[in-house]
């Protein structure tokens, strides 16, 4: 099939970017997206032109590098798929489709579709561990945990750390990163015993790094490629409360 | 005579881990503080080994070629991660799981290893629970576990069909603390293109960063690489599309011995290839083999749908011929029983290519909310991707290149035949023989990652404390620098007219025809030519666009595809070598009647470690007998 393909291009962090018009005759609906871009890529190499940097790894959905905008959708139409796992099915003969990096202050691009998320390595940072040291732990089976709340904790866990939800919310908040491990922890008993600490930690950081608050809209859950439920921010957002009662309660003391 | 020394330790089997650790030289607190190290790659082990010796007090810098280390493939194992628990009360111990994987191996590795693998199999459930990985639990909130090939009890832990997702993360999150106290530097985006070794010794890298496209220059006292395998060999593989053997094939160059290249594994469970566009396979857990049936047609080009075709029609050919273990006999040979049904045109879909895996008759007897429990985001993959609905028609699976046991040879304490240089993880070649289990992948890296090269390393740098790192201004250091620009350089300067994907994939159909499941002398030689005639073209007729003093991903490629010509070599070599069969590696001259694979223990029993001679010199091979002491090497029947 035939497509018109309008990219941003960027050389560099500096660079002011811009769309680029291509026009792509041999893509096939077998492909996947990230083919496509392997396809149109192939042709720049052949007319002597830079190829279009994108990120890519696994090509299954799970490391979380891909992240691109895809018609003004954080990795394109279909629901729960990163980039990679979205199929050349989704278009048809003669389409354009619009190509873009994650649009965020947070998040500089780098290269074309490239950014730079080491923001989020920084929350992660800023608490996003169970403090506990190697062999230092007790059997596995010391502390139970309910059934369903392992599963919930682990529905938490599932994220990729790609940045979709803060590509899709109106104001950049990384709330449902952030609330995705907080909740992980706080549902574990292991988790338990830092989670207020640590929702005000990550917090904090995200608020630090530019991140806005959270828009309530829940575009971020819409556009999540692992469907990880709002419902995590609200246990984010009652740790957090408890935070603040605690810190008053510490500032009195 | 060999210069290979294992350095197993004597005594006992069970005794020789502790014994050797209490015999290891310690580094005093202060002295860690002094004492520098380089981690390379950021998979399971490698994650987990820097946490650990960050918490040590060592000082560690740690790179990755992604932008986040969360990203490197161990994220992509599926299934689980193996202990001998014995939470399931099945008689299960360390003994078992060592018997195991050695069998599972085809006696083609260390006793004294895989025992050590097996030993310390208990503390990384302990560790990575402790660490908030949301493993399976039973109703009573104890953790649940499941069966996988090559086993009869039940010892794998899992967190739904992402276990590898949730091991790394756990280890992630281990190194992320250690990086917020300051303990661990990250540097990410970097692609490592040399090791610095002067006096006998490892001294540090030379890496380019791949935003900037500069180089860079660390020193250390030891380095140790992390760096996976090379299963991308076959351009089509389960593998992450930037995973590479070029950092193995970097320690080879500066004397690293390489051993048993051709010991790969194919992975019996995978969406088969749908159309010629695809750029990689995707695997389907092996655990699904625990309720999944894998059958073909009993009629030859049989073209019914599969719900048209009454049972009795039906093959359960792994039933058939394996009584004992059935759907659960081990990867290498499942995937050697599916490829035989297809060549003899029993194979199922489009291409022929392809089996049935049938969950019709688990979700009759368990319902299918059990089921989706169990696999529910196993079964969301194949659909996204396959368009069908495993819950209403069988998986088509299909082998595809998956795990090199093969790699970078190391003794007891994980180091290469380089002082100061280990390799850990899939990187090193040491606990899995001719072909690993499932679920021992993230077991044997967590476990050289946390609990054995933070000791071993310790022995190694004791005799260090008093040494500084090699300077970065060093001659040698601005030499490996020097020749890896001209490398680079000499690619951009090629000016062909073919890309580096184009060579990637021929050269993945040259080492899948000649290297895959299947080898015979006439097709290895073969593959010998065309892949040096492919390296010449390569050499001809690259074509880079774009600079190197900025994010250039063709030539990160380029620089991958480049390392991977003389790593397809030393399997096919290594391959022609060894006139056996034995786990993954299938000789067609040296079969049963029925079609298994024939050892030979009298003339191979032996590791195959190459040694690098020079550019388009011949390796020279050295043999590390493999003593069986404890156990006797039987003839490995799943029947």
């Amino acid at each position: 099939m035939k497509l018109t393909l309008k990219i941003w291009r960027q050389k560099s962090p500096k660079d002011e970017g811009k769309f680029e018009t291509y026009q792509l005759d041999n893509a096939s609906q077998d492909m996947t997206f990230l083919e496509m871009l392997d396809a149109m890529n192939e042709k720049l190499i052949s007319e002597d032109k830079d190829p279009v940097a994108f990120e890519h790894d696994c090509r299954e959905g799970i490391c979380g590098s891909c992240a691109m905008m895809i018609n003004g959708k954080p990795h394109g139409p279909g629901k729960e798929i990163t980039t990679c796992q979205l199929n050349m099915k989704a278009f048809k003969d003669g389409d354009t489709i619009m190509v873009e990096p994650w649009r965020t202050n947070s998040f500089p691009i780098i290269k074309d579709l490239v950014v730079d998320r080491s923001a989020f390595e920084k929350i992660m940072e800023a608490g996003g561990f169970i403090d506990v040291d190697v062999a230092a732990v007790p059997d596995a089976n010391a502390y139970p945990v309910e059934k369903h709340k392992a599963e919930e904790a682990f529905d938490a866990a599932e994220c990729i750390g790609c940045g979709a939800c803060v590509a899709a919310c109106k104001n950049s908040s990384a709330m449902l990163f952030v609330a995705a491990k907080v909740s992980q922890y706080a549902l574990l008993p292991q988790g338990k015993i830092e989670g207020v600490q640590r929702a005000w930690n990550m917090l904090m950081k995200m608020d630090e790094l530019g991140f806005g608050s959270c828009a309530n809209t829940g575009a971020c859950e819409t556009e999540c490629p692992k469907g990880i439920s709002l419902a995590h921010i609200a246990r984010l957002n009652r740790e957090f409360i408890k935070a603040g009662f605690t810190k008053l309660a510490g500032e009195k003391r | 005579m060999t210069v290979l020394d294992s350095k197993i330790p004597e005594g006992p089997l069970a005794d020789k881990w502790t014994n050797h650790k209490n015999s290891l030289k310690l580094v005093s607190p202060a002295n860690k503080k002094k004492m520098e190290i380089i981690m390379v790659g950021t998979g399971v082990a490698g994650a987990a080994a820097a946490a650990s010796l960050g918490q040590m007090g060592y000082k560690v810098k740690v790179f990755c070629y992604q932008d986040s280390p969360r990203r490197a493939h161990s994220v992509a194992a599926q299934g689980g991660i193996n202990a001998s628990k014995n939470y399931r009360n099945d008689n299960d111990s360390d003994y078992r799981l060592f018997y195991d994987m050695l069998k599972g191996g085809d006696f083609r590795a260390r006793e004294a290893n895989v025992y050590r693998a097996a030993e310390v199999s208990n503390s990384i459930i302990d560790q990575l629970t402790a660490q908030g990985v949301p493993f399976a639990r039973e109703y009573g909130g104890t953790l649940a576990t499941r069966s996988f090939g090559g086993v009869q009890v039940s010892r794998t832990f899992y967190a739904s069909g992402q276990t590898g997702q949730q091991v790394l993360l756990g280890s992630y999150t281990a190194l992320k603390r250690q990086i917020a106290k300051g303990n661990v530097t990250m540097y990410s985006r970097r692609q490592m293109l040399d090791i610095v070794v002067k006096d006998g010794q490892t001294q540090g890298i030379v890496c380019r960063n791949l935003v900037t496209g500069e180089m860079e220059r660390y020193a250390a006292h030891a380095v140790v690489l992390a760096t996976g395998g090379y299963g991308t060999i076959y351009f089509l593989s389960t593998l992450a599309v930037n995973a590479s053997g070029a950092a193995a094939y970097t320690a080879y160059k500066r004397g690293a011995f390489f051993a048993n290249p051709s010991f790969i594994q194919i992975h019996p469970s995978c969406i088969p290839q749908l159309n010629e566009y695809q750029s990689k396979l995707t695997l389907m857990s092996e655990s699904l083999r625990n309720d999944g049936r894998v059958w073909v047609p009993k009629e030859k080009g049989d073209k019914r749908k599969p719900g048209d075709i009454p049972v009795e029609e039906r093959d359960y050919y792994l039933e058939r011929r394996y009584p004992a273990f059935g759907n659960l006999v081990p990867r290498d040979i499942a995937s050697r029983a599916a490829k035989e049904r297809c060549d003899a045109g029993y194979g199922v879909g489009e291409t022929g290519y392809a089996v049935y895996l049938d969950f019709a008759d688990a979700i009759k007897a368990q319902g299918k909310k059990t089921i989706k429990a169990k696999y529910g985001n196993l079964f969301d993959l194949y659909q996204k991707i396959t368009g069908e609905n495993p819950y209403q028609q069988p998986m088509k699976i299909y082998p595809a290149g998956h795990y090199t046991m093969g790699g970078i040879w190391v003794d007891y304490n994980l180091m290469t035949t380089v002082p100061g240089l280990f390799a850990i993880g899939e990187a090193n070649f040491s606990d899995h023989g001719a072909n690993r289990l499932g679920a021992s992948s993230l077991m044997q890296g967590s476990g050289d990652g946390y609990f054995i090269l933070p000791y071993t390393i310790g022995g190694y740098l004791a005799d260090k404390i008093k040494s500084k790192p090699l300077s970065t201004d060093d001659p040698e250091f601005e030499k490996v620098e020097n020749e890896a620009k001209n490398k680079i350089e000499r690619l951009m300067n090629i000016k062909g007219n073919t890309s580096p994907l184009a060579f990637h994939k021929k050269l993945g159909k040259i080492m899948w025809d000649h290297a895959g499941m299947a080898r015979n002398e006439e097709g290895l030689k073969k593959g010998l030519k065309e892949v040096t005639d492919l390296e010449e073209e390569f050499y001809k007729d690259l074509k880079l666009t774009g600079d190197t003093s900025s994010m250039n991903q063709p030539l990160e490629k380029a620089l991958r595809v480049a390392a991977s010509f003389e790593i397809s070599r030393l399997m096919l070599r290594d391959a022609l070598n060894r006139k056996e069969s034995c786990g993954a590696h299938f000789r067609e001259e040296y079969q049963t009647e029925d079609g298994e694979a024939m050892r030979n223990d009298d003339q191979y029993m032996y590791v195959a470690a190459w040694q690098y001679k020079g550019d388009g010199k011949e390796p020279v091979l050295h043999k590390e007998e493999l003593k069986f002491e404890f156990v006797t090497p039987t003839k490995r029947s799943y029947k």
